[in-house]
């Protein structure tokens, strides 16, 4: 019979992980839901982000390269969303040439820092606090607050303000939201690159508390992936809900059973919820 | 043609720088042509790397020395992209479209199997590095390098199980962690079978998934079952990630093995001093103490460098590419001979002294039963140093 403390550990690291999930699932929910893009290449994205904290933290504080990375890949994503507008006008087009670039950017990654397995060394990774019988570590606790805060931020300007409804508008139905007023243009650049910008602050929490290796970009994605289709396209809280439901499930079964069963847990749930919530696809 | 004194001197001159020039210049005629593949992409490419630059380093040197049979060597790489499929298309053009003369190895279990059905369909000899479980090579023009028995999943624990017995406080208790990549799952499988024969006792025995990102969890159950000894059924990163999952929980076991862990990222992390792993050679003495072997050491760290490996010491992945190209030397300056069967008739018969070892091919499937050149290193204040068996152990070196 598993301890108290080995599951409440347990709980707590599916927490953890699940916050990760969650932010790397923001900005592609974002993206596919709001633009119709399947941007694959947002996992390359967050890599990018992380290796790019990872070089600059011999010089910056890892938080402080956030002031370099954000703009830039801001930046980074509305060029995307130019390329795919122009390029890949249908949805099955932005996966096919996401993928490409994930492709293209892994390489790039590999030539600059080679294949090898690369780890930021950081004081913060020493940092962790003892609440009763369990731990918390900081890298940790950062991933979590900064996952609720960006996800939070995001649903409430979504929720609340002009550029939200006219976002949702756009999603409904974009010709009529042009009909009155809503700039489509305009705001799908932002949106790319506000879904751009979480991948940088995704990269940075990934350089904190996980090694780089260009190939680990394709070990997120079939669970980011079920993340944002539990929590629903176009959804901010839906992906971290939903990456807390997958870390939790997915930490308990490694905790009381085989862990080779941890990776089914995914897309059992996903394959659940679209068995008894057809609906929501 | 009148041979005045300056035209004199200059014939002279010529003479002598000739006479004085590098083997590479006198090695004369057709190249031998030597095919493989690496994975320089995809998710084994930081090994594959190592193995490249090994190899060009032996084949530089090669040449200076005048080559093979007095011809130069011609190496020819294909990236596999860690790809088996590919790897099997690449020793078939290398055969019928390269016409290469001889194969050199590809890396990995999986890639190696693949080389080797088509090694086996044209009859061609197959030196290989890098296989994992030697009962499934049935091809009897195969040859291991690695040092690696025919029955690993029984030596290998054996080896760890003595070498943990000299650590301060001898374990009693073992909690079994494994990753279910083909060679390293193989080889837990044995461990559980050697502890039971050894009177340890398992108080825990996991398997995950290979490429397994929580490693939290795993981290708690270990920390739970408070064994003595930590046996990572591990490679790669899997050690660094559950090592950093056990620092988040503030725990450490006393006694711990990964078998295969990239050795780069474990060198600076305090909780990973005093770990154990597998390995065949190491950059410290009695292994350097071959002259030609602390410049092969010396060499491999500055191109390493260039090359950006992270890791620039020689180690398990780069000796057995050397092994590799040492023993394919030694068979063909032995038989003067390219042709595969008369080399594989060779090796059977006769063992080759490389750069860890000896190596004979006398036993089943031309592997060695029951023994192998195999080592145990340590952690120690950010090196790692073999610690068993005591003959290869670097000077002063003591299990901590």
């Amino acid at each position: 019979m598993p301890s108290v403390t080995l599951l409440g550990q347990s709980v707590l690291s599916g927490i953890f992980i699940g916050a990760l999930y969650g932010l790397l699932g923001l900005g592609l929910s974002l993206s596919w839901g709001m633009l119709r893009q399947v941007n694959l290449a947002h996992f390359a994205l967050a890599f990018l982000g992380g290796y790019i904290t990872f070089q600059l933290s011999g010089r910056l504080d890892p938080f402080v390269t956030l002031v370099v990375t954000v703009p830039l890949f801001f930046v980074a994503g509305m060029a995307l969303h130019w390329f795919l507008s122009r390029y890949a006008p249908d949805m099955l087009n932005t996966l096919l040439v996401t993928f490409g670039l994930t492709s293209i950017i892994e390489a790039g990654i590999q030539r600059i820092w080679t294949a090898d397995f690369m780890r930021m060394e950081s004081h913060y990774g020493d940092i962790r606090w003892k609440l009763g019988a369990f731990y918390v570590s900081f890298p940790d606790l950062v991933t979590l607050l900064l996952a609720m805060i960006l996800c939070g931020a995001m649903w409430a300007l979504i929720r609340f303000t002009d550029f939200g409804r006219a976002a949702r508008a756009m999603t409904e139905d974009a010709a009529m939201a042009a009909a009155f007023g809503v700039n489509e243009k305009r705001l799908g650049y932002v949106i790319s690159g506000l879904a751009a910008a979480f991948a940088a602050v995704a990269g940075m929490c990934l350089a904190l508390t996980h090694t780089l290796a260009p190939v680990q970009i394709y070990a997120w994605m079939g669970v980011v992936f079920a993340a944002v289709m539990i929590g629903g396209l176009g959804s901010a809280m839906g992906p971290l809900l939903a990456g807390f439901l997958i870390g939790v499930s997915e930490a308990l079964t490694m905790a009381v059973t085989a862990p080779t069963w941890a990776p089914l847990v995914s897309f059992t749930l996903l394959i659940a919820i679209i068995l008894f919530r057809p609906a929501r696809f | 043609m009148t041979i005045n004194r300056r035209r004199a001197l200059a014939a002279g001159g010529a003479l002598l720088s000739t006479l004085a020039l590098p083997g590479a210049l006198r090695a004369q005629g057709k190249p031998i042509r030597i095919g493989s593949s690496l994975p320089l992409t995809g998710p084994l490419a930081s090994l594959g790397i190592i193995h490249k630059v090994t190899a060009e380093i032996y084949v530089d040197d090669l040449n200076k020395r005048g080559g093979l049979l007095g011809r130069p060597v011609e190496w020819i790489l294909r990236d596999d992209q860690s790809k088996p499929e590919l790897t099997r298309t690449i020793y078939e053009q290398l055969i019928t479209a390269d016409k290469v003369d001889l194969l050199q190895s590809p890396y990995a279990t999986a890639n190696i199997l693949a080389g080797m059905g088509v090694a086996q369909r044209y009859n061609k000899l197959l030196l290989h590095t890098s296989f994992g479980i030697p009962r499934l090579a049935k091809y009897e023009m195969q040859f291991p390098v690695s040092g690696s028995a025919f029955d690993p999943e029984n030596v290998w624990p054996n080896l760890i199980f003595d070498a943990a017995a000299r650590l301060p406080k001898p374990p009693k208790t073992i909690a079994i962690v494994t990753s279910k990549f083909p060679s390293v799952h193989h080889i837990s499988a044995g461990a559980r079978e050697v502890l039971k024969k050894r009177g340890l006792q398992s108080v825990l025995d996991i398997e995950y998934e290979f490429g397994n990102r929580d490693f939290g969890p795993i981290a708690s159950r270990v920390k739970d079952a408070n064994p003595d000894f930590l046996w990572g059924g591990t490679n790669g990163i899997d050690p660094v990630l559950m090592l950093e999952a056990m620092k988040r929980i503030d725990y450490r076991p006393p006694g711990q093995v990964h078998l295969f862990p990239a050795p780069g990222p474990m060198l600076k992390m305090p909780e990973a001093q005093g770990s154990l792993a597998l390995t065949t050679f190491e950059s410290h003495p009695p292994f350097t103490d071959d002259p030609k072997i602390a410049q092969f050491v010396k060499v491999y760290g500055e191109r390493a460098k260039e090359a950006g490996i992270p890791y620039t010491a020689v180690d398990l992945q780069s000796a057995i590419m050397y092994a590799a190209w040492q023993v394919m030397e030694a068979a063909v300056s032995a038989t003067k001979s390219t042709d595969d069967k008369t080399l594989a008739a060779w090796l059977k018969k006769n063992e080759v002294k490389c750069l860890f070892g000896t190596l004979s091919w006398n036993g089943p499937q031309n592997y060695v039963e029951g023994r192998d050149l195999y080592k145990v290193k340590q952690l120690q204040q950010g090196q790692w140093k073999v610690v068993h068996p005591s003959e290869w152990a670097a000077p002063g070196a003591k299990m901590v």
